[in-house]
């Protein structure tokens, strides 16, 4: 209800008092700022971005390799057989005066650039597949593709329809999908806990959170490529989006709330913010799919199940520090001033609470933890990529909504739902490409029957 | 660095079919959001809906091009009614965030590779403009330097913004669209009039949710393809920005918030592409030029909605928000 009353403000209070207006021009420097600060991240950073077309120390940098010269437009795609990809395939494109030829990278991702738009022929070399691997039937090979107005055409060759080899009995797949379901839920329960306290304290549902879960994956990797340790180029992950989410709050997301702006307002600057922050991060990192190191493990038999070492590890650090942050909220007087601050603001302040020094704590934390999220999300995928973080964005809405907007065990327990929900409807003959759909339709109905979600508290929400 | 071209070219960005899709899908932004109140944030998934059902239609049936145009306005009118029965009883972010899971989950259903027969996966569909292609009344020929299919897309996509934003106009003007605005000031006291403020939201989702698909239809047929890829959750926040930059309770607003969107872009990419050529921009390459832009549309974003958020044309005491 709180949050409503935002809502219906009269607009001409908000927005038509010119003292107000001008008393914020303040927040232009600040909003500057803000993108400096995170162009500043990113450019200490930058040196991996050259790097990445050099041979680089991870095992999957996907620079194409062939044609050197770089052209603004591409063609480029993925070979994956059965889920495997395929490495050092060799495909040509040829057209308008022009012919270049690649080999696929180790995460069989590949991407020729052509100088003018227009039709190219494309013809896969099926001698470099890997035995036993051929080309779907109708799959057309040499192929046409033409650019519409887009710089990037992308084309999928599929292989061996219909010859995937199903191992194991159902159960014992049933079983690994959980083990996989429960990590991804983990870490996306990482994620949408600030997610959720953000709007728990604020009421903002912040479109720009996905950014911040891109940022950590990216440093990380950007760190070890300038040679860092390992742990030294994770603790600089955590701690970038540590640095941007207090940058957010104290240069943008501060100012506007002491100007009273609406909570509409504010999340359509925030879709401002996360466009802007994609595509920065896009203008240093590049549109590759990099690897974040030991990205590559063969999987461990642990019983029945067989797992892949770094899901168990990534499992194992979410239960951690989702217990320390239960811990944190339930136990301390920070955890408990900041549930008061989210339970009701006004009342919190009252009560002594600094309110905005809960919020810039939220914003930290939140920051840190979607950072953390997002690493182990690179190591998931696998893979780092400048939209890691939109493709994540709708499943961490779909566990915030689902556990109850605000409620950060809620939070929890519906991203938990969500991984593993998403994780087994592969089991049960949903294509692995469909498989964040089952998550969202389940939202969609979530809302439809209990929207206040699993967790929330019964009110009025509309 | 040849300013002429650069102008034409802008000038030409413009008046293009694409420009007209954007100011259509605007268009029904501001039937939902301006006017309304109702945030839609998957006009994409309503403009996917509408060119996919089109093709789709034309291709695997045959069906004449009206047929396929009527099929695509009761798609995404039956996609209005199922985005809407659950969220308009809600608070505005949920509808915010269902239309946002719907547009992507429209999208993920298009480019899952075990549909290809149906949808063309990836690469999407092609080939299913000829049938409309015969309304072109113009013979072979040069017309404003354009050839006369060309031309007659602007004609058809400019025709229909015409036409629409009229109609919106109307709308808006009729007791009808006076129930709308008074939903959107205060939802209560339009209640205890005894309104049906759901029944008045419903519709104008499903009137927004048309404009979006006809769009689609402008957006699609010059291409004669529609690609999963064009329909991504960017293409929705473009949207905003076209509506918000030309102020969103109008109906010019919409129309030359894409304009200036679209020459905006034009004129920073030429620019910059004819700095990098003279060498005067060495630190940044082509296709760093391309991103540099959407950074700025963000920026843009930001900085419209904090400092002018009732856009160029807007009245302030229209404002669909608080």
């Amino acid at each position: 209800m709180r949050h409503e009353s935002g809502i219906r403000q009269k607009s001409a209070n908000r927005w038509g008092n010119p003292e107000r207006t001008a008393r914020l021009f303040p927040s232009l420097p600040a909003a500057a700022a803000l993108l400096g600060v995170l162009i500043a991240l990113l450019l200490a950073v930058a040196p991996a971005a050259g790097a990445a077309d050099s041979p680089s120390p991870s095992p999957g940098a996907s620079s194409s390799q062939g044609s050197t010269t770089q052209f603004p437009n591409t063609i480029s795609g993925f070979l994956r057989n059965a889920g495997q990809p395929l490495a050092n395939v060799k495909i040509t494109a040829k057209g308008n005066g022009f012919e270049a030829s690649t080999k696929s990278a180790a995460n069989g991702s590949w991407s020729i650039s052509v100088p003018t738009e227009g039709s190219y022929q494309l013809t896969l070399d099926e001698s470099t597949l890997p035995s036993g691997v051929k080309l779907a039937e109708g799959q057309e090979n040499p192929r046409t593709v033409t650019f519409n107005q887009t710089t990037n055409v992308s084309t999928i060759f599929a292989f061996g329809a219909g010859i995937a080899v199903h191992q194991g009995s159902f159960f014992a797949d049933l079983a690994n999908r959980l083990v996989a379901g429960l990590s991804f839920g983990l870490l996306l329960a990482l994620s949408s806990v600030g997610l959720s306290l953000i709007f728990g304290t604020t009421g903002l549902t912040n479109f720009a959170h996905g950014e911040m879960v891109t940022l950590g994956a990216v440093v990380v990797f950007s760190l070890s490529t300038i040679g860092a340790p390992f742990w030294l180029a994770i603790l600089g992950g955590l701690l970038s989006g540590a640095v941007f989410g207090y940058a957010q709050d104290a240069l943008l997301w501060r100012p506007l709330r002491r100007r009273g702006t609406g909570l509409v307002p504010m999340m359509i600057v925030s879709i401002g913010l996360a466009l802007a922050a994609r595509y920065v991060i896009l203008f240093f990192f590049g549109g590759a799919t990099q690897q974040l190191p030991n990205a590559q493990t063969s999987d461990i038999d642990l019983g029945p199940i067989s797992v892949s070492p770094n899901n168990l590890v990534s499992l194992l650090i979410s239960v951690v520090v989702i217990a320390l942050i239960g811990f944190v909220l339930l136990r301390t007087r920070l955890g408990k001033a900041t549930r008061a601050v989210a339970d009701n603001p006004a009342l919190a302040a009252a009560s002594g609470i600094d309110v905005d020094r809960v919020i810039r704590l939220v914003w930290v934390m939140g920051g840190l933890l979607a950072s953390l999220g997002g690493i182990l999300w690179a190591y998931y995928r696998p893979g780092v990529t400048f939209n890691m973080g939109q493709q994540i964005l709708l499943m961490i809405f779909a566990g915030v909504t689902l556990g109850g907007l605000g409620t950060v065990f809620g939070a929890l327990v519906g991203s938990v739902v969500v991984g593993i929900f998403v994780e087994l409807t592969t089991v049960f003959g949903l294509t692995a490409d469909l498989k964040y759909v089952g998550a969202l339709v389940i939202m969609i109905l979530v809302l439809l029957f209990r929207p206040q979600g699993i967790l929330g508290r019964r009110e009025r929400v509309g | 660095m040849d300013f002429g071209l650069i102008f034409s070219e802008a000038i030409g960005e413009m008046v293009s079919p694409t420009t007209a899709a954007y100011a259509l899908a605007a268009l029904g932004l501001a039937v939902h959001f301006g006017y309304s109140g109702l945030l839609n944030f998957g006009q994409a998934g309503f403009m996917a809906v509408g060119s996919y059902t089109f093709a789709m239609s034309t291709i695997h049936l045959g069906v004449p091009w009206w047929i396929g145009l009527l099929l695509a306005i009761v798609a995404s009118v039956a996609f209005a009614l199922i985005l809407g029965i659950p969220t308009l009883r809600l608070r505005a972010d949920y509808l915010a965030i269902v239309t946002i899971a719907a547009a992507e989950i429209i999208r993920y259903i298009v480019t899952t590779n075990s549909l290809t027969d149906v949808t063309g996966s990836a690469n999407g569909l092609a080939g299913f403009r000829q049938d409309f292609l015969r309304l072109n009344p113009f013979p072979p020929g040069n017309y404003l330097g354009y050839s006369s299919p060309d031309f007659f897309y602007r004609v058809f996509g400019w025709g229909l913004v015409i036409v629409l934003g009229i109609v919106v106009w109307l709308l808006m003007r009729s007791p009808w669209g006076r129930v709308l605005k008074g939903i959107r000031e205060d939802e209560l006291a339009v209640r205890s009039l005894g309104k049906n403020v759901y029944a008045y939201k419903m519709q104008a989702l499903v009137i927004g949710g048309v404009f979006g698909a006809l769009a689609g239809l402008v957006f699609t047929l010059p291409r004669d393809v529609v690609q999963p890829a064009n329909y991504g959750t960017e293409l929705t926040f473009f949207l905003w920005t076209c509506l918000l930059l030309g102020g969103m309770s109008t109906v010019l607003g919409p129309i030359i918030g894409a304009m200036l969107f679209w020459v905006v872009l034009s004129l920073t990419q030429n620019v910059l592409f004819g700095l990098i050529q003279i060498g005067a921009l060495p630190w940044l390459n082509p296709s760093q030029a391309g991103q540099l832009r959407y950074i700025l549309v963000g920026i843009a974003l930001m900085l419209l909605m904090i400092f002018r958020p009732q856009g160029v044309f807007g009245n302030k005491k229209e404002l669909a928000f608080s």
